[in-house]
């Protein structure tokens, strides 16, 4: 789960990482109300999950309460394209208004799980604002690594040592291995999956203070961090991968024309990969799951249904746990409801196949079985072609 | 042969009196897996199936000798139950939870590695080597006892596969899902060279996906001096970027762990990856007729 800049830099806080005088806003007044309470010059930030806002504009300084107010009315409301987004931008919905901040320098500091190492990384690199994965392109040498014994945790000699070779002494060093320390421990007490700041500013005095914030959580874990949990903005996600969640489908929504219904998270990306092999493109990645009910195989269906792109369906199932007779059930179900239009390939095998058959059959609607993978591709070719 | 198990495996079922731990008992004992203890907190004296059940896996190690465990318990409690499992000496580890937190399966991993126990999992349908021993939930049926080792991060392509391998009338010694989330317990760099020092197995398939660098690491240790015939699929092509596709570990993250990047990898190593699919199975004995 991701969360926006101004709720991490509130844990920041929290967690004894310096961060500049700063206060949320969701209308134009109470922008200016902010900038006038932090005192000018502000920097305002929308406040949407993609990266790369400073390059797309949504981030704008200000040195009069005039110029707040105007970077408040463009922001606010308006789509932000930054090239993490897509073409249709996301809607900024609030903004941050922070204390301008007069970095003398700017470091890198991010925090991940290393699974090659199965451990915590403390991740550091003189090159402030810039991506790491551009920073480890370009100049791999400039980027720093600490990993964390998960029996003893971070020690301070170890962030004390990257800090050191990144070039830093005296205070600077001990205020960034502080940092370190602090990131370090929220990362791991907050079950986060990637914990981030870039840049972390070093002021002429030498003190760190976290310009940007990014902090995204293992949604396996939230069910112990309820007010975490709470931080989630569904307006920045998919309405309908919203929808399926709540009925425990794992959908993603994807730009091509053959949408798809499969059990198991292989099973569904493999399908996936058959259907580009055949020519087409997948709409999305939809995986029922190996306990899916008839209910969920049915809204599971009209989701994917819902889709305007979509020209032809593809439903692969290998039945374990989950019945062929129990997906039949729910695919005529949603059939029989919904209007469809287009051609809808069905794929049984293993447990209860021969009934699952046997219910589409009876059923009188047009399905167009096939009897395994192979000769599935070829129908999801021809029905592509059909329809185009 | 077979790898890890076989009809000597004497099992514990952790989590048994749960709904899914009951069921798949009764399918496990079904395909002749022997059970021989269960353990639930508090519900010891009980029996499920005819298998006794205990409060404490040491008591079922000690009364029942035990000496290998499938855990079918919820995520906030599974990353205790392996460990219970493993400090009351359990040599080999099933854990199917799907959901774990990340943090805990990374101590979890590493107390593993400091006292030798091997997992299998979390997030996985478990193994079985066909006509002995079935640790997991996979329909046994599909299956048929032969010359093919299968390592996989997948459960129903697994089954694909499985399916794919029976109907060409090729067979399985021993097929093992190693789990969909980020860490896990053996991994395909370990279990390779136990298929290639096990004589019954004649051949690998390894069923990858995106996310991680386990494909990476398999096929160094394969460059390394593995000699069967192995064929590779890995899931998420069309995948994009920044995304979990349903494994917690099915995510391409700042351009790694692509399906391109790992399927050049593994080819350089001489694995034969199929296209689509559909095809693994065929390649499968085509690798075989050579």
């Amino acid at each position: 789960m991701r969360i926006h800049e101004f709720q991490a830099k509130r844990l920041f806080a929290e967690h004894g990482i310096p961060i500049a005088p700063s206060r949320p806003a969701t209308d134009v007044e109470e922008a200016v109300a902010a900038s006038e309470e932090i005192g000018l010059p502000v920097v305002v930030k929308a406040q949407i999950h993609a990266g790369g806002r400073g390059k797309a504009g949504g981030v704008v300084v200000a040195t009069t309460t005039d110029g707040v107010r105007r970077a408040a009315e463009r922001l606010l409301g308006a789509p932000l394209v930054t090239h993490q987004t897509g073409p249709e931008g996301c809607v900024v919905r609030t903004l941050l208004v922070e204390k301008a901040v007069r970095a003398a320098s700017e470091l890198y500091l991010g925090v991940i799980v290393d699974r090659a190492r199965r451990r915590i990384v403390a991740i550091a690199s003189r090159a402030g604002g810039v991506d790491i994965e551009e920073t480890a392109r370009r100049n791999p040498d400039a980027i720093f690594k600490e990993w964390v014994d998960p029996m003893i945790g971070l020690r301070p000699f170890q962030a004390f040592r990257l800090a050191h070779r990144l070039g830093l002494s005296g205070p600077p060093a001990r205020g960034v291995a502080k940092v370190v320390v602090s990131l370090c421990r929220l990362f791991r007490e907050a079950d986060c999956s990637l914990a981030e700041i870039n840049p972390l500013g070093l002021t002429e005095d030498g003190e760190p203070i976290a310009v940007d914030a990014k902090l995204t959580f293992d949604d396996n874990a939230l069910f112990r961090h309820p007010e975490i949990r709470e931080l989630r903005d569904l307006n920045e996600e998919d309405p309908l991968e919203v929808e399926a969640t709540s009925v425990d489908l794992n959908y993603i929504k994807l730009d091509g024309n053959v949408g798809c219904l499969v059990n198991g998270a292989g099973l569904a990306m493999a399908t996936m990969d058959l259907i580009q092999h055949a020519g087409a493109r997948p709409a999305n990645f939809l995986d029922v799951g190996g306990g899916a009910t008839a209910e969920m195989i049915d809204k599971g269906f009209r989701i994917l249904i819902a889709d305007p792109d979509v020209e032809a369906v593809f439903i692969n199932i290998f039945g374990g746990i989950l019945r062929c007779d129990v997906l039949a059930e729910g695919v005529v179900a949603a059939a029989e409801a919904v209007d469809v239009d287009v051609p809808v390939i069905v794929r049984l095998e293993g447990t209860n196949v021969e009934a699952g058959r046997a219910i589409l059959g009876a059923s009188g609607l047009a399905f167009r079985t096939a009897s395994d993978l192979r000769e599935a591709a070829s129908m999801v070719a021809a029905a592509v072609k059909e329809g185009s | 042969m077979s790898i890890l198990i076989d009809d000597s495996t004497r099992v514990l079922v952790q989590g048994i009196t749960g709904n899914e731990g009951r069921f798949h008992t009764g399918r496990m004992l079904e395909y002749g897996t022997r059970i021989v203890a269960g353990v639930t907190p508090g519900k010891g004296g009980q029996d499920v199936e005819g298998v006794p059940v205990f409060d404490t896996v040491s008591e079922g190690v000690e009364s029942a000798g035990a000496n290998a465990s499938i855990i079918f318990v919820p995520p906030a409690f599974a990353a205790d139950a392996v460990l219970e499992a493993a400090e009351a000496g359990i040599a080999l580890i099933v854990c199917l939870t799907e959901g774990i937190p990340v943090h805990d399966m990374i101590e979890v991993r590493r107390y593993l590695d400091l006292c030798g126990a091997k997992l299998v999992g979390p997030n996985t349908p478990g193994l079985i080597s066909p006509g002995k021993c079935k640790i997991g939930v996979m329909a046994g049926y599909i299956h048929k006892p032969g010359p093919i080792g299968i390592v996989s991060r997948s459960g129903t392509l697994t089954y694909e596969v499985v399916h794919q391998l029976t109907g060409l009338g090729i067979g399985q010694s021993t097929c093992i899902g190693i789990g969909g989330d980020p860490i896990v317990g053996l991994s395909f760099a370990e279990l390779i060279p136990m298929f290639e020092a096990d004589p019954e197995t004649k051949g690998i398939a390894l069923i990858g996906e995106i996310g991680g660098s386990a494909e990476e690491e398999a096929a160094a240790a394969i460059a390394e001096g593995v000699t069967k015939p192995i064929v590779a699929f890995v899931a998420g092509r069309t995948a994009p970027s920044g995304r979990r596709m349903g494994h917690a570990g099915a995510i391409i993250t700042g351009g790694s762990g692509t399906a391109e990047a790992k399927i050049s990898t593994l080819r350089q190593a001489g694995v034969r990856v199929a296209e689509s699919p559909a095809e693994i199975g065929a390649l499968m004995a085509g690798a075989f007729a050579d």
